[in-house]
């Protein structure tokens, strides 16, 4: 029985999220025991906690650190060996559309005539995503038991990402779209519970909220887009949409509401579209996306890699034959959800890719370089590229989840430098204390790079006011220093810079170019735009991404932190659990690439797929037959144009920064050659600033403004307009009736304005009042239904 | 057996109507709380008799059981912990004529559909014979197509408010 | 033979002095048994409705039961948050614990 279910690939999805689910309600309600300390010992806390004199915080103990990554470490395990099964199952079947789709469902509940089913689905879709997802959450995972190794938080930190990878994966198994957007909002909560990881830093919490909120705009957009959905098909299932071509062709001819000219799939398309914008960064939405860095960088890996902004692509990708109903791309018919994700996509890959020049901080450059990719899988989703979406979504989770790994190992390589001059400042200086001390206090030192840590050595000269070790211009010289996170920082900045041949990047890259390319040669216009904008984005990448190696690796060490960076020799176990997941993902980021060759491709394409393109083969039967891509003929010239941008990006930013490798104090090259315009990009065209004046401060003047106005306004002006109406209809009535109601001409009004002084206690925000009011409105509805009741009998 | 035209039963109803409400009453006035939790036991008292009349047994003694023996008690307990019986001051909201408004338009309306009755006569006016018994009853809360999902899920729920009671109400010495 | 508007008509009363006892009193335990008293009208109309439209089923029998667990239930965890309260700020004045006022 058990062996069965367990053989069965219908039910074996069902158990992919429960293992970090269930380790996060393990870790929270089992292993997260904390002691008392006083909030004064700075070293108990980890000098985060700002002092509260006389106060006792919680930290966990160490006991239950530990237990916590083994719970979470088996959760992750757990979900990433069923994932497997599952893959391997499905892999062998040869998919039809509409067919051999895995899955099953539960009757959740029953609306009258119509039952809403809550289940799980795995087609080929699926499929590459549960190849992906679990891979990149195991990784995630091994790394964050060296980077948080001296958190006072880890329990909770790894309850939380637990939480994150369950909620992926139940998004990504969900079998309707209900289910997809409630793992959706679980992500969006845990992305605001470990950006604001570090709560102690204003700017951790701010950013938090910042995510929180401005993701929280699309997903209400989306959730109407969802509703609406629901009220004109009555179903949700994936199955019953996007598998069935006659609901496709009733929603695309079906009107929409309110709007004109739309169609009811067109506007639930731009609902959906919306909410990925939100999720996925996409411009207007993305300011949240750079700020979210805040968070821990396993945590940055996480959203910006396996999870949150890949669900966002994902949602659009599932939805695609929804998104596409009524348009064709490739014939050169658009609709308007296709428009909206070519040109946001489009707009977005260069418009951040601009910004991502001009960054310095090591984590910035790449969280601008994912809005970038992530614009990319957009625009070609816009233009009809499927399965290059698909393919890129995949390949750039990989190198982007390696990225932000190995800026993390850089970062703490430079905190370690930095706590080494501190020590010796104070006059250790003998190299094999070195490690010791660093961890016997790392705690003071780490992640902390804000005046707190200062205090304790606010008498040294040297100490720099402001020491960040996230700057690139604090760096250079590295790779001497941390070989291992070199050498995989390199693999991933190639692929992410596309570079030919060799890694992952460039084929998926190539092929989103080789499908603008041939829209463009049949002459259709977002074709052409896409293609002009993804081309000049890609060189830009390259560019960034070779300047951001240089910075940061090669040359002289800029500061002293620099000169003494290090994980702490080969044998720590932090350094062992921050490499490992490197190496692993270094190997993905370039094989990944090769399962997706096209067969024509000179030479490659006989090597790797001999008879068809095995991921386009294997992806393409998601979608109904009428819009699954041909495969193009092989063409040079985007070939050439992918050669080109990023041989020329990369070659362009190792002659700014790789041959003379700037020196400690010399000025980017980049601002005297910009200029003004530097300025702009360094200030990511002043969209924060822009957002602050035009929806934030605005909003917090109305919330002041209607908390004021509700209190005083509204309730006592409500209750004095109702006074002072009776009152004037007293005076009129008093005025035209003063020989019938003399009495009540006066009565009235001062009743009434009384009545309204005695109700106006109604704010005082107390229960019994409130409750009272229901009294008051159940005896009034009451004696409607009574009278009701009475005329009707009669 | 009939005294002046008043069977046992409806003397008896009578009985328990007026403890039942009595009680309640002397709830609601009472300034005194150590009273007011006797009076809340009285009243429960009569709630008893009222289920035996309506040949509940098992609730009957359910409610002297549970209600009197344990929530009784406890709400005395609580009124001695916090010693609030010596706050005479302390008596109704200034919201206490509203609440006596909407409370006696609230039975009005009540009465008006129970008596009238508005929406369809009460049938039967003579209740059938009992065929339910305690035995039923037990039964019925173990039975697999009745209650018993219900049962386990109240049991828990039991545990779960005494456990949570307790650590809600326990002093924490660390904080001491 | 007692009539069954009877039993309503004591049950409508007492929860509407339960309603007022809740409405009315400023102590916090006041209120719970207001509370109580709610609930045990509820349980009167249940078994009254049970014994006259239904005997045959249980179901009103076992509601009435379940609906005296649960009272019970709030009431233990009622009034240990109002000791745990009245430890912190000592007073059980439901105006006075208004920590969450804006």
């Amino acid at each position: 029985m058990i062996a069965d279910f367990l053989n069965d690939p219908n039910f074996l999805p069902w158990l992919i999220p429960v293992g970090p689910l269930l380790g996060f309600l393990i870790i929270v309600l089992a292993t997260n025991r904390s002691r008392w300390v006083p909030a004064t010992d700075r070293h108990e806390y980890g000098g985060h906690h700002p002092d509260y004199n006389g106060m006792s915080v919680p930290v966990v103990a160490p006991a239950s650190r530990v237990l916590s990554i083994v719970v979470g470490m088996s959760g992750s395990i757990a979900a990433f060996l069923i994932a497997l099964a599952v893959v391997l199952r499905v892999s062998q079947v040869d998919f039809v559309f509409g067919e051999q789709i895995f899955g099953s469902a539960v009757e959740w509940l029953s609306v009258g005539i119509a039952n809403f089913n809550m289940g799980v689905m795995v087609d080929p879709l699926t499929t590459i995503m549960l190849v992906m997802v679990p891979i990149a959450v195991l990784c995630i995972f091994i790394y964050s038991i060296g980077y948080m190794a001296h958190d006072p938080r880890q329990a909770r930190f790894f309850a939380l990402i637990s939480l994150f990878a369950g909620a992926m994966l139940t998004l990504v198994v969900a079998d309707n779209l209900l289910l997809l957007f409630v793992g959706w909002e679980i992500m969006g909560l845990c992305s605001y519970l470990l950006i604001g990881f570090w709560f102690e830093k204003e700017s951790a919490y701010k950013a938090a909220i910042k995510a929180f909120t401005t993701t929280r705009v699309a997903d209400v957009i989306m959730l109407l887009g969802i509703a609406y959905l629901y009220s004109v098909t009555g179903t949700l299932s994936f199955r019953e949409i996007l598998y069935n071509t006659e609901v496709l062709e009733t929603l695309a001819n079906t009107p929409a509401i309110l709007i004109g000219g739309m169609s009811a799939a067109g506007l639930i398309g731009v609902f959906l579209i919306i909410g990925t914008i939100g999720k996925s960064a996409q411009f207007p939405l993305h300011v949240w996306l750079p700020d979210a860095m805040e968070g821990p960088t396993p945590v940055s890996a996480m959203i910006h890699a396996a999870a949150m902004v890949s669900a966002g692509v994902y949602a659009i990708l599932r939805m695609y034959p929804l998104l596409e109903a009524g348009g064709h791309p490739h014939a050169g018919e658009f609709n308007s959800p296709l428009l909206l994700m070519a040109i946001v996509g489009g707009f977005t890959a260069l418009f951040s890719a601009t910004i991502a020049v001009a960054q310095n901080d090591v984590k910035k450059v790449l969280a601008y370089s994912t809005i970038s990719q992530l614009g990319f899988m957009m625009a070609a989703l816009g233009i009809g590229a499927f399965i290059a979406a698909a393919f890129h979504l995949i390949t750039h989770a990989f190198f982007k989840a390696l990225l932000f790994m190995a800026s993390g190992s850089v970062i703490h390589a430079m905190e370690h430098g930095e706590h080494h001059v501190h020590e010796h400042a104070h006059g250790h200086h003998d190299d094999e204390d070195e490690d010791e001390h660093a961890h016997g206090h790392a705690a003071e030192a780490h992640h902390d790079d804000h005046a707190e840590h200062h205090e304790e050595h606010h008498d040294e000269a040297h100490s720099a006011p402001h020491f960040d070790p996230q700057d690139m211009m604090n760096m250079g010289g590295l790779a001497k220093r941390i070989p291992v996170t070199f050498y995989t920082f390199v693999i991933g900045g190639l692929s992410l810079a596309g570079f030919p041949l060799l890694t992952a990047g460039f084929w998926s890259k190539d092929e989103i170019l080789a499908d603008a390319w041939l829209g463009t040669t049949e002459g259709f216009g977002p074709h052409a735009f896409v293609f002009l904008m993804l081309a000049t984005a890609a060189f830009l990448t390259a560019f960034y991404t070779a300047r951001q190696l240089c910075l940061t690796f090669l040359g002289e060490p800029r500061t002293e932190e620099a000169k003494h960076a290090g994980l702490g020799g080969p044998s720590n176990v932090v350094s062992i659990t921050m490499q490992l997941p490197l190496i692993i993902l270094a190997v993905f980021a370039i094989i990944a690439g090769f399962v997706g060759v096209p067969p024509d491709f000179p030479i490659f394409g006989a090597i790797f797929s001999p008879e068809h393109n095995n991921f386009k083969y294997f992806v393409n039967e998601t979608l109904p037959p009428a819009i699954q891509a041909d495969a193009p003929a092989f063409n040079w010239f985007p070939v050439a144009v992918s050669f080109l941008v990023a041989l020329g990006g990369l070659g362009l930013g190792y002659l700014m920064y790789g041959r003379k490798p700037l020196k400690a104090g010399e000025e980017d090259p980049l601002i005297k050659m910009l200029g003004p315009v530097h300025n702009v990009l360094k200030n990511k065209y002043f969209f924060d600033e822009l957002y602050e004046t035009i929806f934030i401060k605005p909003s917090q003047a109305v919330a002041r403004a209607v908390s004021e106005f509700v209190d005083r306004g509204i309730i006592d002006g409500t209750l004095h307009t109702i006074g002072f109406v009776f009152r004037w209809i007293g005076d009129l009535l008093k005025m035209l009736n003063l020989w019938l109601i003399d009495g009540f001409g006066d009565g009235i009004p001062r009743l009434i304005g009384w009545t309204g002084l005695q109700v106006r206690r109604i704010q005082t925000g107390r229960v019994q009042q409130y409750l009272l009011l229901v009294a008051a409105a159940a005896v009034i509805i009451g004696l409607i239904f009574v009278v009701s009741a009475g005329t009707a009998a009669n | 057996m009939v005294i002046g035209g008043i069977t046992p039963e409806a003397l008896a109803f009578g009985f328990f109507t007026i403890l039942t409400l009595g009680g309640a009453l002397g709830v609601a006035l009472n300034r005194n709380l150590v009273r007011g939790a006797v009076w809340l036991i009285v009243s429960l008292f009569g709630m008893a008799g009222l289920f035996v009349l309506l040949s509940a047994p098992f609730l009957a003694a359910v409610q002297v059981l549970v209600y009197i023996g344990a929530i009784g008690i406890l709400f005395t307990f609580a009124v001695m912990l916090t010693r609030s019986m010596t706050n005479l001051r302390e008596r109704f909201t200034n919201q206490w004529w509203i609440s006596a408004i909407v409370a006696a338009l609230f039975f009005l309306f009540l009465l008006l559909g129970v008596v009238v009755p508005v929406w369809g006569g009460l049938t039967p006016d003579q209740a059938p014979a009992v065929v339910g018994t305690t035995e039923q009853l037990g039964a019925s809360f173990v039975d697999g197509n009745q209650f018993v999902l219900p049962f386990e899920v109240v049991s828990l729920l039991l545990t779960a408010a005494i456990i949570g009671a307790i650590v809600i109400a326990r002093l924490h010495e660390e904080e001491e | 033979m007692v009539p069954l508007w009877m039993y309503l008509a004591v049950g409508a009363a007492l929860f509407c002095i339960g309603t007022y006892t809740v409405l009315s009193r400023k102590n916090a335990i006041a209120i719970l048994m207001g509370v109580e008293l709610m609930l045990n009208a509820v349980n009167l109309n249940l078994v009254g409705f049970w014994r006259y439209q239904a005997p045959e089923n249980m179901s009103g029998q076992a509601f009435a039961a379940f609906v005296l667990v649960i009272a019970a239930a709030e009431a233990a965890v009622g009034l240990a948050i109002i000791i745990a309260v009245y430890r912190s700020r000592r007073s059980v004045v439901v105006e006075d614990v208004d920590l969450l006022r804006w």
